[in-house]
């Protein structure tokens, strides 16, 4: 799936819940939940995403030219934010994320997340994302 | 005043009449507005002030000879007298407008550290200082080679006064310390600190933040050499604050920002200072906020201080009790004296988690570390909710609070 096809996925999903912001949230936990766990041994301080209130871990690693992140965070609602972002990203080329629009965050009613008041945290999560992904393409 | 004040009954639903924005709507609820701490919502009288302002007094002060400013300086210097009445200083010239608390410590920290700081010397902070008042003194700490000390905590949240006394010393040459902390809400002994530094001849800044909006201060009364606060949380406007300082140690003390205003003549090699205030004010200030602040102190003042304080002694007491009772929540912060500020923590949910959910239900509250990271430190904790409550405030608001947070107790558990 592409980058693109994953965000209208996401799209899609949040949908349903409309206008009403508990099923969302209640989704956005649930997907939180599941987040694929980033290892213990990479939950260290310079995996640290700066600007956040709550603590938000990245690791990344190349397998076969494509990007896998995993992470964690602290605050569930946040851990949500983050796998949405890690659904969207994760096992694709450099080049496919440094180049993400990333629309979806606006239109399923989540741009709050990425307001200054949040201290920056997504937005400092998707800068993070995308200099990794440069790091690579740098070394291939 | 005071007399007739007294008589007053408190009518919390007229209060809130005079508050705009309280009427608002935010994500569809009616806002519950729990966040005074960081800034207060303002009345219609200060807005009207303001506007005024802008519509029919606006001029430059203190410079022109032409009748609009001759007007407005008069109601930008009666609007300092109404601050110097209000803290009961000696003389108006020992108000000086500011942009708010953290420039008037950064102004006391630079002036002071340049003309009295010397390597080795100490000053004194505590444990629950906000941020505004620790970096200040770090820095002119580091330029002068001084050492900054910290009069510890107990665990809840009241300061150690012998560690304290044990701390002062003839090293020591300033001691700044918060009235109420804006974290953790407890009102702190400052009459007594003071007196101890003034044994030793030790002047003090009180950070006076907190407690301006919630009790009456008499800088006199407390003998304070500075105290310091910010307009925007006495209901007034952003942007401007007061520091209060004694006139003696005023006229010692360098100018901080230098400009237009702040002198009695200048050539290129040498200038002459002007005298207070106007000495601390350099460039146009922001009359606006001025006369707004003084408006903000009309309204407090028409209210009345002590009844204000009784009222949040109620809502302080009612919103312990009702969040003491939640399973899982603690509240950071037990002294026996507080203001109307409630930090709290819930097992296994992140403070920003529960802020999210709040503001989704139209609860403002605050969360994180309050610029208080010291303080977390201490108690080993990521952050708190913190919601601060003002006179305008509700026990319907508590309610609502509450049931906020068994809601996301059960969303997020």
């Amino acid at each position: 799936m592409t980058i693109e096809e994953t965000e209208k996925e996401i799209t899609e999903e949040f949908k349903l819940f409309g206008n009403e912001w508990e099923g969302k949230y209640e989704h956005l936990i649930d997907l939180g939940r599941s987040l694929p766990l980033i290892d213990n041994k990479y939950k260290t301080d310079d995996k640290l995403i700066r600007g956040c209130q709550s603590k938000v871990w990245l690791h990344s690693e190349i397998q076969d030219g494509k990007i896998i992140f995993t992470a964690d965070s602290d605050a569930i609602i946040t851990k949500g934010v983050v796998a949405l972002m890690i659904r969207v990203l994760s096992n694709h080329t450099p080049d496919e994320i440094i180049n993400a629009q990333l629309d979806f965050i606006d239109k399923v009613g989540l741009k709050e997340h990425l307001s200054p008041t949040r201290a920056n945290g997504l937005v400092n999560m998707i800068k993070q994302m995308k200099m990794d992904s440069l790091a690579y393409k740098a070394k291939t | 005043m005071n007399s007739t004040i007294k008589d007053r009954v408190f009518d919390v639903v007229s209060v809130r009449e005079s508050f705009p924005i309280l009427s608002k709507k935010v994500n569809g609820k009616t806002l519950v507005y729990l966040d005074s701490g960081a800034t207060a919502q303002k009345p219609q009288t200060v807005i009207d002030a303001v506007d005024n302002y802008y519509r029919n007094q606006n001029a430059n002060i203190h410079r022109g000879v032409h009748t609009l400013s001759q007007e407005i300086t008069v109601i930008y210097e009666n609007a300092r007298a109404t601050i110097q009445n209000h803290l009961n200083a000696k003389y108006p010239h020992e108000i000086i407008f500011t942009s708010g608390t953290t420039e008037s410590i950064n102004l006391l920290a630079a002036s002071f550290g340049k003309k009295f700081l010397q390597a080795g010397d100490e000053i004194i902070i505590s444990a629950m200082e906000h941020h505004s008042n620790i970096l200040p003194w770090q820095v002119v700490c580091e330029e002068k080679g001084a050492v900054l000390k910290v009069i510890p905590i107990s665990e809840k949240g009241e300061l150690l006064l012998d560690e304290y006394k044990k701390l002062l010393s003839s090293k020591t040459k300033m001691v700044a310390i918060t009235h109420i902390s804006n974290t953790l809400g407890t009102l702190n002994p400052v009459k007594q600190i003071i007196e101890l530094a003034h044994e030793k001849g030790i002047p003090v800044l009180i950070d006076g933040a907190q407690a301006v909006p919630h009790q009456k201060v008499d800088v006199q009364v407390l003998d304070a050499d500075f105290y310091c606060f910010s307009g925007h949380k006495l209901f007034g406007p952003t942007g401007v604050g007061i520091l209060y300082g004694k006139e003696k140690w005023l006229n010692e003390l360098p100018p901080y920002k230098v400009g237009g205003g702040t002198i009695k003549m200048v050539t290129f090699e040498k200038t002459v200072y002007a005298d207070l205030p106007l000495k601390f004010e350099a460039g146009t200030p922001h009359i606006a906020g001025g006369i707004g602040l003084a408006a903000a102190i009309d309204y407090v003042n028409s209210i009345g201080l002590e009844n204000i304080q009784e009222y949040e002694k109620e809502l302080l007491h009612y919103a312990t009790g009702k969040l003491s009772a939640i399973s899982g929540l603690k509240i950071i912060g037990n002294a026996k004296e507080k203001a109307s500020v409630i930090s709290f923590v819930i097992e296994g949910i992140h403070p920003l988690d529960i802020g999210t959910i709040l503001d989704k239900l139209g609860i403002a509250v605050r969360t994180g570390h309050h610029c208080t990271q010291p303080l977390m430190e201490f108690y080993c904790i990521p952050g708190t909710v913190r919601a601060s409550f003002a006179f305008y405030n509700t026990k319907e608001e508590i309610d609502l609070l509450i049931a906020g947070i068994e809601k996301a107790i059960k969303i997020l558990k």
